[in-house]
C-alpha cells in the first residue's frame, strides 16, 4: 500500500469529521466531536475490518470469497441464538452466555468457510456462484430460523423473543484509555479490540511466517507450490476455514457487541463493503483496515450528524435527510473501486481452481 | 564414473497411448545426458515418472544402485533430484530468497530466516558462478536469470541430479551459451544433468551422451562424436529428413505490405510496438527475429486487424488497411497463420470441414443467401484434406482430436488455398515435430515462389535463418536492424536480438 492511498484515506476521514465539527459547533466543542467521531469510526469499522481479513485469507490462498456477507449474517444469527439459548434455556449467567454465543458465531463462520472450500476447491464450482450460494443460504437459514424459533408459538422460546443477555462489555485498556481527552477512543468493546489485534497478527502471519509464505504461494502460483511439496488443496481449505472463522467473529459484532438483537438481513451489505476494503487495501491487512476506517467514518458521519440535526444550516438542508448521509458509504465504495487512487493487484491465481 | 541413476524397463500407459514402452535410461556421475525426441515421443512422461509426478505401470528406478520408490515430487527432492521445468515454477511477486526457500523454509523463533537463507544463496551463487541477487523480486529478472534461480532452487535442496526440461526454448542465443557454461560448471562440481530438448545443434554442442526417444521407445543412445544432425534427426523421426530448406534465390517484385511508424499497445495499455516501419515485397520472405515478448504478438495482431493501433499506417497491396477489422483485411488478400493455433487459428470443437471454411463461409459456393451449402463444404474439405495431406479419420472429425501438426495443416490449407497476396506466419512450427516442420517450411517457400509476400515471425533463429530472404530484428517494440539473411551470422543476430545493435549500423529497410 502506497502513501498516496493512505493520504487519500486520511483526507476523506478529515473531511467527514470536519463536516460534523462544523455542523455541531454551536452545540459541542470540536474536541468532543472529534473524539466522538473517531470512537464511532473505529467501532463501526469492526465488521468491515474482520470481513476484509476473511477475504484476505481466502484470496491470498487463491479462493475468491464474495460470501463474506452471508458468513457474517449467519454468524450474527447463530451467535445471538447461542447466547440466548445459554442464557434462557440453560440458565447460564450473562457473561458465559455471551462467550458461548461468540464461540457459536466463530464456528458458524468456520463451517460456512468449510462449505465454500468444499464447493470451490474440491468441486471447482465457479467461485462467484459458490459465494452467491453462501449468501443466499445464510439469508434463508437465518431468516427462516429466526421466524421458526422466536415467532412460532410451538418453539422452545414459546413464540416470543426472550430477553437477550445484553452486549459484550467495554474493556478498559490500561494507560491508553486513561489518557486525557483521547482516552475515550481506546475505550472499546472486545470484538473491536480483537479486530485491531488481528490486523497486526494477520500481517505478521502472512509476511513473516512459513504459513504465510506458503499461503501466498498457493494463491500466486499453485503449481510452483505443488512442485516443492506443498499441498495446495489442504492450504486452500485451511485458509478459507480460518477466513470463515474471522468472518464469524465479524458477524458476532452485529448481535453481541453492537446491539443485543437480531434482524433479518441486518449485515446490510457490510460484507460487500468489506470486500471493497480488501481490494482498496491491496489485499494487505493494514491497507484493508485503513480502507475499513474510511467506510467506518462515513457511517460515523451518519450516526453523529443525527444529534446535531437541528443545527444543520439551511443551505445544507439536504444533510437533514438521513438517507442522503446514509448513501455516503456506498458512494465511497463505488468511487474507490473505480480505481481513482491507482490500481491494485489481486493474487495471480485468485479464483482459479487448481488442476493437477 | 559411477552410475548415479538408472531407469529400468519403464512402461507407462495412458488411455489409448503407450507413452513409455520398456524404456531404459541411465545417468553417470558428472555427465550431461541429453534426452532427445519429438513432441509426444515420451520424454516428458519419462521425466514425470522420474520426478514422482506419475507412477509407472512397470519398471524400476535405481539411485546409486539402490531401488527407490517415487510417489511425489517430495520423494524426488529427498533423493537429490531437482527439476527445472520448461515453464518456470517461480512466484513473480516473491523475492529470489522467498522462491528458493518455499517448501524448505528455515525458521528462527517462528519467523522466516530470510537474511540467513539469502546469505546461503549468495554463497551457492558464488560457488557455481551463477551471479544472482537473492533480494530482488523474480518479476524484475530477465528470463535467463529466472532460470538460474530455478537451478539454485534445486541446489539449495542439495540436488546432485538436475533435470532441465527444454531449457533453451525461452532463451536468446547468448543466454543459452551462458546456460551451457553453467551446465559445464555444475558437472565439474559433481552434478549430473539430464538435458531434455528437441534441438539437434544444442545436443551436439553440450551433451556427453545422447539418448533419442521415438514413439515411447528408446531409438538409440549415442555420443556427439559418433553422430551428426542428419543421423540424429533420422533417429528422431524414423526416416531421412531434409533439415535445410532448399530454396532458390528470391525474386522480389512490388512492395506488397508497407508498415509505417506503427504503434500498438498491449491489453494492459503498455505500448509494445513503438514506431515500426518496414515493407515486404512480392516473392520474398521477411523474417522478424526476436526473443519472445518484444512486441511480435501485438505487431501481428495489429497487421491482421485483431487489435487496434495507436498510430501509424498499414498498406496492403496499395490499400490502406490501418485499423480495419479482420474481414476486410482478409478480403484484401491476407492469409494468417496465428501464433496460438488452438486459440486463434481454429474452432476446436468444429469438424475439420467447418474449420476449412472459416474465412469464406459467407461467400459462394459455401454461403448462398445466408444458407450454408453442405455439399460445397464437403467437396472443399475432401479436396484440401488430400492436397495438404491432413491426417484425419474423416473430414467430420472434430479438429481438437488431431495432432498439433495436423491441426496446423488444417490452418495452412485454409489460409493458403485462397488466392492471397500476403502470408503472415507467426511461429508457424512451434511445438511441431520435425516431419511437420519440414512440410510447413516447404509450403511457405512455395508461396514465396508463387509471388506471395511472406512475413515470418519466429523465435527460432534457425527457422528465420533458413527461410527468410531478409531479416528484421525486433527488440523492445522497435526494429533495430534489417539485414540480408545470407550476410549475417547467428552470433550477430543473437546480439541484435539482445538489443546490442546500434541503429546507425543497421542496413536501412529496403
Amino acid at each position: 500500500m502506497d502513501w498516496k492511498r493512505y493520504g487519500f484515506i486520511a483526507l476523506i476521514i478529515i473531511v467527514l469529521v470536519g463536516v460534523v465539527v462544523l455542523v455541531g459547533a454551536s452545540q459541542d466543542s470540536p474536541k468532543v466531536i472529534i473524539v466522538s467521531m473517531l470512537t464511532t469510526t473505529i467501532a463501526v469499522a469492526t465488521p468491515l475490518t474482520l470481513g476484509a481479513l476473511c477475504g484476505i485469507f481466502c484470496e491470498r490462498a487463491g479462493v475468491v470469497n464474495i460470501g463474506i456477507e452471508g458468513m457474517m449474517l449467519a454468524a450474527a444469527f447463530f451467535g445471538w441464538f447461542g447466547a440466548i439459548y445459554c442464557n434462557t434455556i440453560l440458565k447460564m449467567p450473562k457473561m458465559p452466555s455471551l462467550l458461548f454465543g461468540l464461540l457459536a458465531a466463530i464456528l458458524t463462520g468456520g463451517l460456512f468457510g468449510l462449505l465454500h472450500a468444499w464447493l470451490s476447491v474440491t468441486f471447482k464450482v465457479d467461485q462467484i456462484i459458490g459465494g452467491t450460494v453462501i449468501n443466499l443460504l445464510a439469508m434463508g437459514i437465518s431468516g427462516f430460523l429466526n421466524r421458526q424459533l422466536f415467532f412460532e408459538s410451538g418453539s422452545i422460546f414459546g413464540g416470543q423473543v426472550p430477553h437477550a443477555p445484553g452486549t459484550l462489555p467495554r474493556i478498559h485498556i490500561p494507560v491508553l484509555a486513561d489518557l486525557p481527552v483521547v482516552g475515550k477512543i481506546f475505550d472499546q468493546q472486545p470484538i473491536t479490540i480483537a479486530a485491531i489485534l488481528l490486523v497486526v497478527i494477520v500481517h505478521f502471519v502472512l509476511f513473516y511466517t512459513r504459513w504465510g509464505l506458503r499461503t501466498r504461494s498457493v494463491g500466486e502460483h499453485p503449481r510452483a507450490a505443488d512442485t516443492v511439496g506443498i499441498n495446495v488443496i489442504r492450504m486452500r481449505y485451511a485458509n478459507v476455514i480460518i477466513g470463515g472463522c474471522i468472518a464469524g467473529l465479524g458477524g458476532a459484532y452485529f448481535t453481541l457487541e453492537s446491539v443485543p438483537s437480531f434482524e433479518p438481513l441486518m449485515t446490510n451489505g457490510r460484507g460487500f463493503i468489506a470486500l471493497a476494503a480488501m481490494i482498496f487495501g491491496n489485499w494487505s491487512p493494514f491497507g484493508a483496515w485503513a480502507a475499513a476506517l474510511v467506510f467506518g467514518s462515513a457511517s460515523a458521519l451518519q450516526i453523529n450528524l443525527q444529534q446535531y440535526r437541528a443545527y444543520i444550516p439551511a443551505q445544507w438542508a439536504f444533510l437533514q435527510q438521513s438517507y442522503v448521509v446514509g448513501l455516503v458509504p456506498y458512494i465511497l465504495t463505488m468511487l474507490i473501486l473505480t480505481g481513482i487512487i491507482g490500481k491494485t493487484t489481486a493474487p495471480a491465481a485468485d479464483g482459479v481452481p487448481y488442476e493437477k | 564414473m559411477a552410475t548415479v541413476l538408472e531407469l529400468k524397463g519403464i512402461t507407462k500407459k495412458f488411455p489409448g497411448v503407450l507413452a513409455n514402452d520398456n524404456v531404459n535410461f541411465d545417468l553417470q556421475s558428472g555427465e550431461i545426458h541429453a534426452l532427445l525426441g519429438e513432441n509426444g515421443a515420451g520424454k516428458t512422461t519419462l521425466m514425470n515418472v522420474l520426478y514422482g509426478l506419475y507412477r509407472p505401470d512397470q519398471g524400476e528406478i535405481f539411485r546409486n544402485g539402490q531401488p527407490i520408490a517415487m510417489h511425489s515430487p517430495k520423494d524426488a527432492i529427498t533423493h537429490g533430484i531437482g527439476m527445472v521445468h520448461q515453464h518456470f515454477m517461480l512466484v513473480p511477486v516473491f523475492t529470489v530468497t522467498e522462491n528458493i526457500m518455499l517448501g524448505a523454509e528455515t525458521i528462527k523463533n517462528g519467523i522466516l530466516a530470510r537474511r540467513e537463507v539469502s546469505g546461503q544463496i549468495r554463497e551457492l551463487s558464488r560457488q557455481y558462478g551463477l551471479d544472482i541477487d537473492p533480494d530482488t523480486f523474480v518479476r524484475d529478472l530477465p528470463v535467463g536469470i529466472q532460470q538460474r534461480v530455478e537451478i539454485v532452487k534445486t541446489l539449495y535442496r542439495k540436488a546432485d541430479i538436475l533435470i532441465l526440461d527444454e531449457p533453451t526454448a525461452v532463451l536468446t542465443p547468448q543466454e543459452a551459451d551462458d546456460l551451457f557454461r553453467i551446465m559445464r560448471e555444475l558437472t565439474s562440481k559433481g552434478v549430473s544433468i539430464i538435458f531434455i530438448t528437441h534441438k539437434l545443434k544444442e545436443v551436439l554442442a553440450i551433451a556427453d551422451r545422447i539418448t533419442v526417444m521415438r514413439a515411447g521407445r528408446v531409438a538409440g543412445t549415442t555420443t556427439p562424436a559418433e553422430t551428426d544432425e542428419h543421423r540424429l534427426a533420422a533417429m528422431m523421426v524414423g526416416r531421412e529428413v531434409i533439415l535445410n530448406v532448399e530454396k532458390k534465390p528470391a525474386e522480389p517484385g512490388e512492395e506488397m505490405l508497407q508498415v509505417r511508424q506503427l504503434h500498438v499497445a498491449d491489453q494492459r495499455g503498455l505500448e509494445t510496438v513503438r514506431g515500426i516501419t518496414f515493407s515486404v515485397r512480392e516473392g520474398e520472405i521477411l523474417g522478424i527475429a526476436g526473443v519472445q515478448g518484444n512486441g511480435q504478438t501485438e505487431l501481428v495482431e495489429a497487421l491482421t486487424g485483431l487489435c487496434r493501433t495507436r498510430g501509424g499506417q498499414v498498406f496492403l497491396n496499395g490499400h490502406d488497411v490501418t485499423g480495419k477489422s479482420p474481414r476486410p483485411v482478409i478480403e484484401t488478400g491476407m492469409a494468417h497463420i496465428p501464433e496460438d493455433r488452438q486459440r486463434h487459428g481454429l474452432v476446436l470443437s468444429y469438424p475439420v470441414a467447418d474449420n476449412l471454411i472459416l474465412c469464406t463461409y459467407y461467400l459462394p459456393p459455401f454461403g448462398v443467401n445466408g444458407v450454408l451449402h453442405n455439399r460445397a463444404v464437403d467437396e472443399n474439405a475432401g479436396k484440401l484434406v488430400q492436397a495438404y495431406d491432413i491426417r484425419t479419420p474423416s473430414a467430420y472429425t472434430v479438429v481438437s482430436k488431431l495432432s498439433g501438426g495436423n491441426q496446423q495443416k488444417v490452418i495452412v490449407a485454409r489460409e493458403l488455398s485462397r488466392s492471397v497476396h500476403l502470408l503472415i506466419a507467426n511461429q508457424p512450427t512451434r511445438g511441431l515435430d520435425v516431419g511437420s516442420i519440414e512440410y510447413i517450411h516447404r509450403q511457405i517457400v512455395d508461396m514465396r515462389d508463387r509471388g506471395v509476400a511472406v512475413l515470418l515471425v519466429s523465435a527460432e533463429l534457425d527457422e528465420i535463418m533458413s527461410l527468410a530472404d531478409r531479416i528484421a530484428v525486433i527488440y523492445r517494440g522497435q526494429i533495430v536492424a534489417v539485414v540480408d539473411a545470407d550476410k549475417v551470422s547467428r552470433a550477430e543476430l543473437g546480439l541484435m536480438m539482445a538489443g546490442s545493435a546500434q541503429k546507425s549500423e543497421a542496413v536501412p529497410a529496403a
